[in-house]
């Protein structure tokens, strides 16, 4: 890298600040994504001691570790980290990486507004995790900060309010960027229906963060006069409605679900291509999934209230309407099977991983769908089969997705590759202890055990124990991810600049490790 | 990807144990108890069996794939990437199966729905953390508390057999009627759900939301509060007791003669010894949850008792803080919720107990005095 800096300098720009402030000062798409990603890891194992804490706690019935308000703030606040510290991060981070590489692109379109996209990140990070801290503790009213109840909180729940505001701000700028990359930017010939699958879908992303974080800033800004100004917006005694913001919420938490996954989909539709050594099958089917999906995502937001009370034709049009994604989802799975079929197919992690993800995101999609029955919800709402749909979909499908994405590029950002043995142990170790946390929460659900509680009837005994255990088992494999990491950038076989025998598109045309400026001449697509 | 197919196997085992199994609750939905949970449980049986038979169908030809379809094995790859019939058909397909799913569906939805002509209504009030229970029809009300023990919680006793999902007063309802549920919160949102009876619905503060059942048979029927509200959620369990209908007489008539003995209750003077001992069982059902046994609250989130200028100074702002609450925090109006005996008592017991020593004591006659100051209306019937 210093290296890269030199040359930077010969061009006859100011010189580069080193140490702290060079990452402070940074411009770079690829210091920041770096960034990003660590940024994730960090948050990743922060939320991750945080879920431990509660599976240890519900290893048995009766209070052991914690207190009941300790357990809610442990809860609450694995939700928020690992949603908005952890999984979107790291899509941004990949998307600082990737996105210019794949387009032949110098860099973003406003690389001071990346800067600062960034930086303002770690700031909302320490607010949360200081909270702990605090007179009463963390946050303690759930991810979801349903009032009336996130009125009642102390000091924290302020400090939780402001941290959204600076995530969403993040997520806006970081969008904004993302977009105008991608519409302005593209390297001579590289027309929409050319670009890698990958952009496409944050392409579509960065659509629904705009459209919704906005929402959601006016629901907690809502929240904010409601606790410290006297405003009565979800308060009924003042004429509010506490319903009123669970719907403003879930109108921007649906989309936010798709924005946890479009960008997974976007980097398993890059890996299942190059390890089958076949192109990807209905690239452009591919591409109105996306969007029918992200569409759809805007008028289905009650399925998450359908026991709210709401009368039946609400009920029956937020059922039909979910139940329409499954549409769309299924073509994008049949896709993926059609894309390995008669392929030459090779298993190394990344497609380890991106096979893993098609099968188990595709159970998270079946619970879903299970969930998305008006009257079968309403028995399973609120209860650990939720929690089982939810993790599916976001551990084996978003986080799965990313150690893919991670394993795939690593190669090209560190110049080295990972050491294939230990990452086939993070894989297995990460995708047994994966079922073994969840599956039997499907079980638990079912039986009827309500979600977010400290303790528990002696019947839900066994399914808790099993999955207290594979919750250390897959935590700890993390660690292994992390060795994995360190050991690639700290040397390695070198990589070739193709990396994989597979692999198609712009990035693979520049060296590895990619040098600190590329494409400063546009390449030329035909 | 041996292992994997392997692992396959022993899901594909659970998934048609989750869908088939009807005897064995523990991987299936509880055994319904009325129309609408077998409703649901047949919906949930006849979903899970689509999703089964698609699964092994498109997992099967991945694994195939995966097996068939690799360099190790020699396959060379096609290089087919697009084939629009095959789009429509694999669009279509499903549009199709969900149909299936969605017609039986909307007929539960809208049964579901359906509360018109009750045998009788329950206004059910979700509490901080309790539920109150008003029989409408009958004039029957009290309050529902979790009664297993706190060394169980602690672990310093061994757990009973329905370790948290005990109450003092069961909900009570005969066997066979229609019965219609106004559901509502007094504080944050709670959620009413007995999953045998298969009906759930929110508890919104300042609303008021319908839900009904028809309990099939005789039979003691569990549950709990299902959306998160505080501190001790998992603490609010509810239960019913489906009798049959000469039972459920005699259990209002029980119930209304406890209500007699609690209005003479109200305008009786106590000593101040009774009035600790009955005020003792009001604060731990009451105020132990949040102020603690030993008064000393949790620092930072809930004040404590002892010592506390509130429980050493006037009585006059003491009894005030317990009838009308703190608004803003999670300090509850007891007023609409405790009697005037009862709110005297755990006034006496808190400015006697533990490093309080001042000696005074409260009587019914003054909180109702109180009252007439308040809009706290005394409840209907303890």
């Amino acid at each position: 890298m210093s290296d890269a800096a030199h040359a930077h300098d010969d061009h006859g720009h100011h010189a580069h600040p080193t140490g702290i402030m060079r990452w402070l000062t940074t411009t770079n798409h690829k210091d920041i994504g770096s960034m990003y990603l660590w940024f994730a890891l960090i948050m990743l194992f922060a939320a991750g001691s945080m879920a431990l804490l509660i599976r240890a706690e519900l290893f048995q019935p009766g209070m052991q570790l914690t207190h009941p308000d300790f357990f809610n703030q442990l809860t609450t606040m694995h939700g928020l980290i690992m949603i908005f510290g952890v999984i979107m991060p790291a899509f941004s981070g990949f998307a600082n990486w990737q996105v210019p590489l794949m387009l032949g692109a110098p860099d973003m379109a406003f690389p001071r507004m990346n800067n600062w996209a960034f930086w303002i990140l770690p700031v909302a990070g320490l607010l949360l995790m200081s909270s702990f801290l605090l007179p009463g503790g963390a946050v303690a009213g759930g991810w979801t900060m349903y009032p009336p109840l996130f009125i009642q909180g102390g000091i924290s729940y302020d400090l939780t309010i402001l941290a959204v505001h600076i995530m969403g701000l993040s997520s806006i700028m970081g969008s904004i960027n993302i977009i105008t990359t991608i519409l302005n930017m593209r390297a001579p010939g590289l027309t929409l229906m050319k670009m890698p699958l990958f952009v496409w879908t944050w392409l579509i992303t960065a659509y629904l963060l705009i459209a919704t974080m906005p929402v959601l800033a006016g629901a907690v800004t809502m929240l904010l006069t409601d606790r410290n100004f006297g405003t009565h917006f979800f308060n009924a005694a003042g004429g509010g409605d506490p319903v009123m913001f669970q719907h403003i919420f879930w109108f921007f938490a649906h989309p936010e679900v798709y924005i946890l996954i479009l960008p997974a989909f976007g980097i398993v539709s890059q890996i299942i291509p190059t390890f089958a050594r076949k192109p990807l099958f209905g690239y452009a089917s591919m591409v109105y999934a996306t969007a029918s999906i992200a569409i759809l995502s805007f008028i289905v937001w009650a399925h998450h209230m359908f026991t709210v009370g709401m009368p039946a034709a609400a009920q029956l049009f937020f059922m039909f309407s979910t139940m329409l994604i499954a549409v769309p989802t299924g073509v994008k799975v049949f896709n993926w099977v059609a894309t390995m079929w008669k392929g030459s197919m090779t298993f190394e992690t990344p497609m380890l991983f991106a096979i893993a993800f098609v099968c188990l995101f595709t159970i998270g999609g079946f619970s879903g769908l299970v969930l998305a029955i008006a009257p079968v919800d309403i028995q399973l709402h609120d209860t650990y089969y939720v929690v089982a749909h939810f993790h599916y979909v976001l551990v084996s499908g978003a986080l799965f997705s990313i150690f893919a994405g991670i394993y795939y590029w690593l190669p090209k950002w560190t110049g080295h590759m990972y050491d294939e043995t230990l990452g086939k142990w993070h894989f297995w170790l990460s995708v047994i202890g994966m079922n073994i946390v969840f599956f039997p929460m499907h079980f638990l659900g079912l039986a009827g055990m309500p979600r977010r509680i400290p303790d528990y009837a002696l019947q839900f005994t066994e399914f808790n124990q099993i999955a207290t255990v594979g919750a250390f088992i897959f935590g700890f494999s993390q660690l292994i991810f992390l060795w994995v990491v360190l050991k690639a950038i700290r040397g390695g076989e070198k990589a070739t600049s193709k990396v994989w025998e597979g692999a198609e598109g712009l990035e693979w045309t520049v060296p590895s490790p990619a040098p600190y400026h590329t494409f400063e001449t546009a390449p030329v697509v035909k | 990807m041996r292992k994997t197919g392997t692992r396959l196997a022993a899901w594909a085992t659970l998934l048609s144990a989750s869908g088939a199994a009807t005897a064995d609750y523990a991987y299936n939905l509880q055994a319904p108890a009325s129309q609408i949970a077998r409703d649901v449980f047949q919906l949930h049986n006849w979903i899970m069996l689509v999703c089964l038979g698609i699964f092994i169908v498109v997992f099967g030809a991945m694994f195939y794939s995966l097996i068939k379809h690799r360099k190790s094995v020699g396959h060379k790859a096609a290089h087919f990437h697009e084939n629009t019939t095959v789009e429509v058909i694999w669009t279509v397909i499903p549009f199709v199966i969900l149909m299936g799913m969605a017609y039986p569906a909307a007929r539960v939805v809208i049964d579901m729905k359906d509360t018109s002509n009750p045998d009788m209504t329950i206004k059910i009030t979700g509490y901080q953390w309790k539920w109150g229970y008003d029989y409408l029809n009958e004039g029957v009300s009290f309050y529902s508390n979790l009664s297993t023990p706190r060394e169980q919680i602690e672990n310093t006793a061994t757990k009973g057999e329905h370790y948290l999902l005990e109450v003092d007063e069961p909900m009570v309802v005969p066997v066979g009627k229609r019965v219609r549920l106004l559901i509502t919160a007094n504080d944050v949102l709670h959620a009413w759900w007995v999953p045998a009876l298969g009906a759930k619905q929110d508890a919104i503060p300042g609303f008021i939301r319908d839900s009904w059942f028809t309990a099939d048979k005789i039979g003691t029927y569990r549950g709990q509060c299902v959306e998160l509200c505080g501190k001790d959620h998992g603490f609010m369990p509810i239960v019913v007791e489906v009798v049959s209908e000469e039972d459920y007489a005699k259990w209002v008539a029980k119930k209304k003669g406890a209500a007699d003995v609690a209005a003479t209750d109200n305008t009786r003077t106590f000593d101040t010894a009774e009035l600790i001992t009955r005020g003792q069982k009001v604060y731990e059902a009451n105020c132990a949850a949040c102020h603690q046994a030993n008064g000393m609250g949790l620092p930072g989130a809930f004040p404590a008792i002892s010592g506390s200028k509130v429980a050493t100074g006037p009585v006059e702002a003491h009894i005030d803080i317990v009838l009308n609450g703190k608004p803003g925090t999670a300090m509850a109006a007891f007023g609409g919720q405790l009697s005037d005996a009862d709110i005297a008592a755990v006034v006496t017991y808190q400015r006697n107990a533990w490093d309080n020593k001042v000696g005074d004591a409260a009587q019914p006659a003054q909180i109702a005095a109180a009252r007439g100051g308040s809009e706290a209306a005394a409840p209907a019937a303890q």
